[in-house]
């Protein structure tokens, strides 16, 4: 049973899977997870407003990168769409089927053809099991006829691994070769979109490209379709076509990823964009860097109006307390939820400049601009 | 082989912050050398973790020490501080501070240096603030040992560090308790903690890599600010080399124990000569490089290395190996404008070509 929201939204169009060429289309998708009190822990006190109305769409043979700090629900969005939590409303089309309605055997069949590579590779596979056993498991649970001499082979080849790795057991790769078991295991079933929720964050920096190539490799040999969780916006850009930024619950603003980093439009995607540090020092000393104070709200709680009103060194008087914005489409395929967007675009509106010493001692939302 | 900081940006303030205590007999805060920490464990062969590490650290200097997991940049820094496991440990070498060797002092001699002219913050801030006790206590613990402050006087000095580190409403969060606050804030916490003392150095051990970029942005900000303020030396260890361009005046870059490559910030990126500091440069998928260009990995993985005293231990994933390289340890000699552990080093056509994105 899923939680009851306590807002309720019209019902989504259904998309045509014929003419539309998303593989994976998100409308109004909202997680909430109750959080509950009282002496029996049986009464609902109140709702985690984990993933608050989010629409998505990812085309056929793309890459969507989903970036956003941790907290902001970007990983809860990835499970919500494979159905791993369970969805509060709207709707989630894969292939042309609303995942979010399948129940029990449907449900099931229809896992096949979207699939997870997780964060913690060594936490991902069972370590009891042998490599063997954990790429064709997916396989035999799914009833899947496949060739036992050749299949393993092919797999852990498609993923640049010996044939000789069928027989070992995880702990005795290293944590490049164990992600890379783990996306042989992901596209073992032949999916057409696969989830890689922070894909090479828990790699050493030298293995990281490795593992970064190879999805790419992957894509382009087998048509994948990726959405692609992570913090770090540097590996999104890289492997990415289009990117969505993720603030507390939602999307604020979604692009080309190209068109993204050069020109980011909303004030958290200009934040997060200088929070990035460069390994290169002329970069570093002649970049303007805006700094945001505190920290992401709760997503118990979350600010009214805009949810990043609180900590937006453009924020103004009217609009961004009480209204939530929408996502807006300012140019073909930019989408920005900002009020104010084309003002600051347009230069009318400046981020506000405040001392180190103000920063300290106040609560308000402030920013430092400063030029080293 | 020692590395020297005679190629040192002259605008460090060499000659500053002889407020408290002297400086060694070469001018250096804290001076390493031939450092090396080999782990034994009963049946099993050694591990020598860190091995002929050398660096300088002038007073008011930011040096960064770059490598992987297992590079050995951690234990460098816990051996400095004294903070080994005292059994299974074999520490030689040298690290001078005041003119004295204090590597392998008892550690009641270590605890008058320890908080008190050499600081240090931590990885996990959760980890290293004790769960079960108000940060109040926590903070004025470290001032009270070292200064013998009243309970009174402590407790406002707390207050008064807590607002230097950006925690608004220093009078309430004393009482509080770490797990009331976020991560940033813990954080700051610490680099309060640490800086309590007004350390002469300051080792930062990966202080943002459990932070947000955000966070880690104001962090990094704030650590800068105050250690400019406080005329500390700052020993940066961290795998981001993000982190170090914008920081450091002095790289070090390690790999399985040694230093393999160290130059001043300009010339290491702009100009990588050792194929393993190249490798990583041309590896890390950059915010600023134009989309799709491939990205050129290390092949193999960190754990795949020869043992330094066969040969280079980067020499199974370089690209630029000779067979030398193999059968021959290279040493860290200086070279131009740096020092190089390599015995054949990236090109010039080999650089450009690792520099233009």
């Amino acid at each position: 049973m899923t939680a009851q929201s306590p807002e309720t939204s019209e019902s989504p169009e259904t998309p045509d899977p014929k003419t539309d060429d998303a593989l994976v289309s998100v409308r109004g998708l909202k997680v909430h997870f109750p959080i509950r009190g009282g002496a029996f822990l049986s009464r609902t006190t109140g709702y985690v407003y984990a993933v608050d109305g989010v629409d998505l769409e990812i085309k056929r043979g793309t890459t969507l990168g989903l970036v956003g700090e941790s907290g902001c629900g970007k990983s809860t969005l990835g499970r919500a769409i494979l159905r791993l939590v369970p969805v509060t409303e709207g709707s989630v089309w894969v292939d042309g089927v609303d995942v979010a309605t399948l129940k029990g055997e449907d449900l099931r069949r229809e896992r096949q053809n979207m699939q997870m590579v997780f964060q913690d590779p060594l936490a991902s596979l069972n370590p009891r099991q042998s490599i063997e056993t954990i790429l064709t498991e997916p396989l035999r649970e799914h009833g899947i006829e496949y060739n036992r001499e050749t299949r393993v082979r092919e797999l852990l080849e498609k993923v640049g691994l010996p044939a000789s790795a069928a027989r070992k057991y995880p702990h005795e790769f290293s944590g490049g070769q164990r992600q890379r078991i783990g996306i042989a295991r992901a596209i073992a079933m032949e999916p057409a979109f696969v989830i890689a929720d922070e894909p090479v964050s828990a790699l050493d920096v030298s293995i990281q490209a490795q593992v970064l190539n190879l999805l790419e490799e992957l894509q382009d040999d087998l048509g994948l379709t990726y959405l692609v969780i992570a913090h770090d916006l540097a590996v999104v850009r890289h492997v990415s076509d289009e990117v969505a930024v993720m603030y507390l619950g939602g999307i604020v603003e979604h692009a080309d990823s190209d068109e993204l980093y050069n020109e980011p439009m909303h004030p958290y995607t200009k934040a997060l964009m200088s929070a990035v540090p460069v390994p290169d020092p002329v970069v570093e000393e002649t970049r303007e860097r805006i700094l945001l104070t505190g920290d992401l709200p709760s997503p118990a709680n979350p600010p009214n109006g805009c949810r990043f009103h609180t900590r937006c060194p453009f924020r103004q008087e009217t609009r961004c307390d009480t209204e939530r914005p929408e996502l807006r489409e300012l140019r073909a395929g930019h989408r920005v939820a900002c009020h104010w967007a084309e003002e600051i675009e347009a230069g009318k509106i400046t981020a506000r400049e405040v001392t180190a010493a103000d920063a300290a001692l106040s609560f308000e939302p402030q920013v430092q601009v400063q030029e080293s | 082989m020692t590395v020297t900081a005679d190629f040192v940006d002259s605008s460090t303030p060499a000659t500053e912050t002889t407020r408290r205590g002297a400086l060694n007999d070469d001018g250096t805060l804290l001076s390493v050398r031939d450092l090396a920490v080999t782990f034994g464990v009963r049946g099993q062969k050694e591990v020598r973790a860190v091995d002929e590490v050398s660096f300088d650290i002038r007073p008011g200097e930011h040096i960064g020490l770059v490598g992987e997991s297992g590079s050995g940049k951690s234990v460098t820094s816990l051996a400095i501080m004294g903070l080994l496991p005292k059994r299974g440990v074999r520490t030689s070498g040298e690290v001078r501070y005041n003119d004295e060797n204090i590597l392998g002092w008892p550690p009641r001699k270590m605890s008058g240096i320890r908080g008190r002219d050499i600081a240090m913050v931590f990885q996990d801030p959760m980890t290293s603030l004790n769960p079960v006790v108000p940060i109040g206590i926590q903070i004025t613990e470290v001032l009270r040992r070292h200064f013998e402050l009243s309970k009174k006087d402590a407790s406002a000095r707390a207050g008064d560090l807590l607002v230097r580190v950006g925690i608004p409403d220093p009078k309430r969060r004393l009482g509080e308790y770490p797990h009331q606050l976020s991560g940033g804030m813990r954080q700051r916490m610490l680099i309060a903690i640490a800086l309590a003392c007004e350390p002469r150095l300051l080792i930062a051990d990966e202080p943002t890599t459990a932070l947000d970029v955000t966070i880690q942005a104001q962090i990094l900000e704030l650590l800068k600010e105050l250690v400019a303020d406080t005329g500390a030396a700052l020993l940066m260890i961290t795998h981001d080399l993000g982190v170090v361009a914008g920081l450091c005046d002095k790289v070090n870059v390690m790999y399985s124990g040694r230093i393999v490559e160290s130059a001043t910030r300009r010339v290491l990126f702009g100009n990588p000569r050792h194929p393993y500091t190249g490798g990583l440069l041309e590896s890390v998928p950059r915010l600023d490089s134009p989309r799709g260009a491939p990205l050129k990995p290390i092949p193999g993985s960190p754990t795949n290395v020869l043992p330094w005293t066969r040969g280079c231990a980067f020499a199974p994933r370089c690209g630029n190996a000779v067979e030398r390289c193999a059968t021959d340890p290279p040493e860290l000699r200086p070279d131009g404008d740096r020092e190089l552990r390599c015995h054949n080093p990236l090109s010039a056509d080999q650089r450009t070509e690792a520099v233009t994105p």
